[in-house]
Formats: structure tokens, sequence, C-alpha cells
């Protein structure tokens, strides 16, 4: 069992979440984020006065997901939220050691 | 022969005397019937009657809405202008100031404040001979408007002593406590607004160039009395409070465009009522007017939008706004006076110099003028009321006349560079009342209150410091 998280392109969101469905990821939490990597941020202007805006709107994506489907949906993220320029984002994976569904309380990966 | 001619001139005779028997009968019949004159006369009375209601009917008309149209420059357009240029933790501090002004005035303005603008012939201020609105009623006032109710004059001026100190709210933007702005305000409207607006409109004023002042200077609808008062007030302000905590090095960007967008487009529309009302009347000078106003506004914003262009490769929706903002203000003083092609070449001078004053003059000098009240109305009115003395033409508005009656030149195309100067006098009257009233009122309400929030309640916002409330509770 393992936790995916990936920061991408607000813009390939859609697509992403579809093609993760596709493959059978049940579920996802979806987070509106702000941030900055390699990526520089770009310059406003308002009467004059410049603005530089470093922190750029991002999406994060957070899933727990069955260590056979881990591979998958890596790919399917990797295939989907590329547009080959800089900030396109990252994906974290990290091990879980449980997981507790509130309503019944079932364990591990049938929790999911 | 001789008895023929006789016979003839007899004839002649009893001829001219019929005739002139018929003539005298017939005037005397026109005359006979003794009631029928007076009759007559009554009706050309009645029909005159008529006829001058008719025409007091159109101008009411016009006027109630041109007053009504100005209001909503205040609220909502310049609260929405400036509500969306400031911080979203600002915005409704900055339009409880306008709102708050709207009530404020309006009570203000019917205890004395009517009055000490228009009372009286004073070279420098009104009395107190319409306090409470004595006198003020359905009868014209035929000293300022003899067509409409004295009631409407009074209640169209009025909005304009609205706007003017509204505008000042752009430069003490998101730092000046509410206590301290409503009572700076009061006191400006009596100090620095009524002695203006007495001496460029009221009857004797020594600025007044309809009703005989001594420096006849040419403001048709305030560009010295609304614009470059509150502009250089509002440049003092700025200057006395310093600047906003965090400026220029932290980023202060306008929290809403949209709302700013909105409020200038209701902006622009009002500003019909502004000026074209300033006709006081409906008739063809309000036309000009009116046409007038919209050329500059639209000159001006493609003056702004072509310079940032220049400069930064771009456009903006906030740079084509302010320039029509600034070419509306520009052709205030002016819009009674010039034509469709000078109001085009004022809107396009303004355009690129309210552009240059915000951007390179504002940054040149340090000073934090937040929302460019200064930038905007201070400059745009000056440039605004000097261009007056160039462009006007007694073709569009013969307001001066030599002892015949025939119509005289009145700006410097037409030769009378002399009028240049007198607009000079105006604007810096206008200049040095605005500064050292607004300076010394400051000084007297930081000794009572405190001008100035604290850093605290700068940093979490003056919507819940000054108001206890937020503007956008998004997720409840």
């Amino acid at each position: 069992m393992m936790k995916l998280e990936a920061i991408i392109q607000p813009s390939r969101f859609e697509s992403v979440k579809d093609a993760l469905r596709e493959i059978g990821v049940e579920g996802m939490t979806v987070i509106e984020a702000r941030g900055h990597g390699r990526q520089k941020g770009h310059t406003e202007v308002y009467r004059g006065r410049e603005y530089t805006v470093d922190l750029l709107p991002k999406i994060k994506l957070e899933m727990v997901l069955p260590d056979k489907l881990v591979q998958t949906a890596v790919d399917t993220i990797l295939k989907t939220a590329k547009t080959g320029k800089i900030g396109d984002g990252k994906i974290f994976l990290s091990r879980v050691e449980d997981a507790i569904r509130i309503r019944n309380e079932e364990r591990g990966e049938s929790a999911l | 022969m001789h008895s023929q001619e006789g016979g003839f001139a007899r004839a002649r005779l009893i001829g001219i005397v019929l005739l002139i028997a018929v003539l005298f009968a017939g005037t005397l019949a026109a005359q006979t019937p003794p009631a029928s004159a007076p009759a007559v006369n009554d009706q050309m009375a009645k029909l005159d009657q008529r006829v001058s209601a008719a025409q007091s009917s159109a101008d009411n008309a016009w006027m109630l809405v041109s007053a009504a149209l100005v209001l909503m420059m205040t609220g909502p357009g310049l609260a929405l202008f400036y509500g969306g240029l400031v911080r979203q933790k600002n915005v409704l501090a900055l339009m409880m100031q306008s709102f708050a002004l709207m009530a404020l005035i309006t009570v203000l303005w019917a205890l004395v404040g009517y009055s000490l603008c228009f009372g009286g012939n004073g070279s420098f201020l009104g009395n107190f001979q319409h306090a409470f609105l004595r006198g003020v009623g359905a009868a014209p006032n035929g000293d300022y408007a003899a067509t409409i109710p004295h009631l409407t004059f009074m209640v169209y001026q009025l909005m304009f002593a609205i706007i003017t100190p509204a505008l000042i709210t752009g430069a003490i933007a998101e730092r000046m406590k509410f206590g301290a702005t409503v009572l700076f305000m009061t006191l400006w409207f009596l100090v620095v607004y009524a002695p203006l607006a007495h001496m460029v409109w009221g009857k004797g004023g020594m600025l007044n160039a309809a009703l005989g002042g001594r420096f006849p200077t040419l403001d048709f609808a305030g560009g010295t009395v609304v614009h470059i008062s509150s502009g250089v007030s509002a440049l003092v302000c700025a200057l006395y409070l310093g600047k906003r905590s965090g400026y220029p090095r932290q980023p202060m960007p306008p929290h809403s465009l949209v709302l700013s967008f909105i409020g200038a487009c209701l902006l622009w529309v009002g500003w019909f009522g502004f000026n074209a009302g300033s006709a006081l009347a409906s008739g063809s000078l309000a036309s000009s007017a009116f046409v007038a106003t919209h050329f500059a506004s639209a000159a001006a914003a493609i003056g702004w939008m072509v310079a940032e262009w220049l400069k930064n490769g771009r456009a903006s929706a906030l740079g084509a706004i302010s320039g029509a903002v600034a070419g509306l203000v520009a052709i205030t003083p002016a819009a009674g006076f010039v034509g469709p092609m000078p109001a085009l070449l004022i809107g396009l001078i303004a355009g690129v110099f309210c552009y240059l004053m915000v951007t390179r003059v504002k940054a040149l000098f340090g000073y934090d003028d937040s929302l460019d009240a200064f930038g905007v109305h201070g400059a745009g009115g000056t440039i605004g009321a000097l261009l007056t003395g160039v462009f006007a033409s007694r073709a569009i508005n013969p307001i001066f006349h030599d002892a015949q009656g025939n119509a005289l030149a009145v700006g410097w195309i037409e030769g009378n560079f002399r009028q240049v100067g007198y607009q000079f006098v105006g604007v810096l009257t206008a200049w040095g009342l605005a500064a050292v009233g607004t300076l010394a009122l400051l000084k007297i309400v930081d000794l009572l209150v405190g001008v100035r929030v604290s850093e605290e309640h700068e940093i979490a916002g003056l919507d819940i410091t000054q108001h206890g409330e937020e503007a956008y509770n998004l997720e409840t």
C-alpha cells in the first residue's frame, strides 16, 4: 500500500483525473495549491508597478493505492501530465502503514 | 369739362371719405367688443406660461436625471472603481468611506453647505441666506438656473459636493481611521470645498466667469472645484499619512480588476450627468458637453493604452479604464466650451500625461498615492483647466460679451490669450486652498483623534478592525 502525491499543472488536471479513473483508481483527494520549483514566476504590471509572481497555481493529487496499481498509476500520470516544459511538477511515493475505513473499521487494502 | 372735372373731384372726395369711414369703422369694429382685448392678452399670457412651463419641465427632467447620474458616480461607480484596486482586506472600508460621504455631505448640505456654496454674493464664500434650505423651493433661482426649480439646482449641486471628498479616499486608502476620515471630510467640505465652489460658481465669486468674477476662470463642470481640489488634497494626505506598511517592497496588486472595470464604466456613464448636466438645461449646450465628454474619454483611453503598449509591450485593462477616467477628468472644465475635435485632443493629451504621472512621477518621488487620486484627478484636472483656456470657443459657448451684446473671443485659439492667465489664477487658487487647508485640517484631526491606524490593524485590514466585517465570506 503506497501513498502517491503528484503536483501537476492545473491545465493537465482533467486529463490526469480521467486517465486515472480508466486504470481503476477508485478515489483521490485534490488540493488547489500554490508553489514553485525550478519554474520561474511571471511579472504583472499595475499602473507601472511591477510585481513578480513566483508562487504559481498548481494542483496537488493525493491517493493511497494498493501495491499492484502503483506502477500503472505512475506511468499514467507521467504520460498525461507531461507538457515537456519546466513546471510540469513531481510525483512522490511513500509507504503507508495501514488504512482504516471510518464507517465499518475495515483495515488494510480492503479499506481503500 | 370743368363741371365734369368737378364731378370727378366730387366723386373722388366721396370715395376717400367713404374709404376712411370704412377703415375707421373697421378699426372700431376690431376694437368694438370691449371684453375681447384683455381676453387676447390673457390668452397670450397663458400661452407664454405654458411654453415656459414646457421648457421648465424639459429642463427639469434632464436635471433630475443628471443629479441621479452624478450620485451614481460615487456609489456604486467610485466605490467599485477604488474598491477593486485595494487589497481584499480593505475593500469594505474603502466602499464605506464613499457611502458614508453620501450620507454625511447630504446632511451638511441641507444644514449649511448649500448656503455656504451658493448663498449671497461674496467674493470668497457664501453666507447663511439659505441655511436649513430656507428659501429653496419650487421657484427657480434666476442667478443660477432660471428654468428649473431651485430645489433641483440645489440637489444637483449636492451630488458634486459628495463625489469630491470621496475622490480623496483613493489616497488615504488602507491606512486611515474611519472616525478620523469622517471628521476630516466634514471639516474639509466646510473649509476647502465650500469656498472654492463659491469662488468658481457662486454669484460674485472672484473666479466666476459667468457672474462677473474678478478673475474669470472657465470651469464648466468642476475641473478646479472638484478635481484639482480633491487631487491636490489627496497628494497632501498621502504625504502626511506616509506610505502603507510594506510599500513599495511588498506586492499590493488590485484584488479585483473586475470591480474596478464595472466602476469605471459607471463613472463614464455618470459623467454625462456631471458634464452635460452642468449646462443646467437640456438645450444644445448640454448636447455639446455630452459629445465632448464622450470623445475625450475615448481618446484618453487610447492615449493611455498606446503609452503602455509602447512601454510594456501590452495594453492592460487597468490602463484602459484609468485612461478613460483621466480623459473624463480633463474634459470636465472644458466640456461646455469646446467642440468635438479639441475634446479628442484634450483627451489624448490627458491620457498620456496622467499615465506618465502615475508611472514615472510617482515612482520618482516615492509618495504612496495608493489609488492615484492625485495622478489622475489632480494632474488631469490641472491640465484640463489650462487646456480649457486654450481651446474654449465662442461658437460653443458665447460666455463673454461686449457692451453691445456681441460675443467676444473666449479661448487662446480665438485670440484671447489672457484666458490662459485667468485659468492659471484659478488653478493656483485651487491648488493653494486645497494644499494649505488639507494640511491644517489633517494636523487638527491628528491631534484630536489620530489619523492613522496602528500597524497591527493595518496588517489585519481595515474591514475587520474599523468595521468588524469581511467583504468575502466565501466559505460560509
